[in-house]
């Protein structure tokens, strides 16, 4: 997969975490999945190392659909990280 | 045919009787109507405000989806879901489900069925905001919740 640019989208306590809200992102092509997506973040600084302290927790949504850990990204415009939800 | 659920995302207020009048005027063949409310517990006076974050446009999707497999798989005349964002105070309403059919099991499984999934799937987060002006914190997922949808599976 080629380098591409991604819309990254932050909410809840990760959004807190990381101290954004939402960012333009390049993604390396060594990233395919969901979860290299995940452990690549965690690398970035320590706000994203506390934030992805958990990958296994964290829900991953690629243009606003659920997505599994080991699905493959693709190339969609929004990706959104965010914890297990509480509405209702 | 089936139902086209209005499914709506805001920060105001709803009027509970309202949609239920919206719903039934004019069709005189509903016989039943569920409705389920949500409401902001105070947790014995310990809660100031619970402050609702939400995914905007990925929450309606999620709740559509759910609305419409409710729709495919009862006989349901119409659904309406309501679901706030912001400061909400102890005691005010958060989410409404109505579902109508002609018969009260539909409008039930229905109303539940959607409530289930919302609870899981669509993206909203709850912080708690407490009295005694501690840290105010992210509500923790239950695993009964997740259990409340996979029932349906």
């Amino acid at each position: 997969m080629t380098e591409f640019t991604v819309k990254m989208l932050y909410f809840s306590w990760i959004r807190e975490r990381v101290g954004i809200e939402e960012e333009q992102l390049v993604l390396p092509q060594t990233v395919s999945t969901v979860r290299e997506l995940l452990l690549w973040l965690r690398e970035r600084n320590e706000q994203f190392a506390a934030a992805i302290e958990f990958p296994d927790i964290i829900r991953v949504a690629l243009d606003q659909e659920h997505t599994e850990h080991e699905s493959s990204i693709g190339t969609p415009r929004e990706i959104a990280l965010f914890p297990p939800m509480t509405g209702g | 045919m089936t139902a086209i659920p209005k499914i709506v995302v805001q920060a105001e207020d709803f009027d509970q009787s309202a949609e239920i009048h919206a719903m039934t005027s004019g069709n005189k063949d509903i016989g039943a109507v569920a409705t389920f409310s949500g409401l902001c517990r105070s947790e014995g006076e310990s809660l100031n405000a619970l402050e609702l974050e939400h995914y905007p446009g990925m929450a309606e999707a999620e709740i559509e989806r759910s609305a419409k497999e409710a729709c495919t798989r009862w006989p349901i005349d119409g659904l309406t879901v309501i679901h706030r964002y912001g400061v909400i105070q102890p005691g005010e309403q958060i989410v409404l489900v109505i579902a109508t059919s002609r018969h009260r099991d539909a409008a039930f499984d229905g109303a539940r069925y959607v409530m289930d999934f919302l609870k899981s799937n669509a993206p909203f987060w709850k912080k708690e905001h407490r009295v005694d002006g501690k840290p105010a914190g992210w509500v923790d997922a239950k695993e009964s919740d997740e259990q409340a949808k996979n029932r349906w599976q």
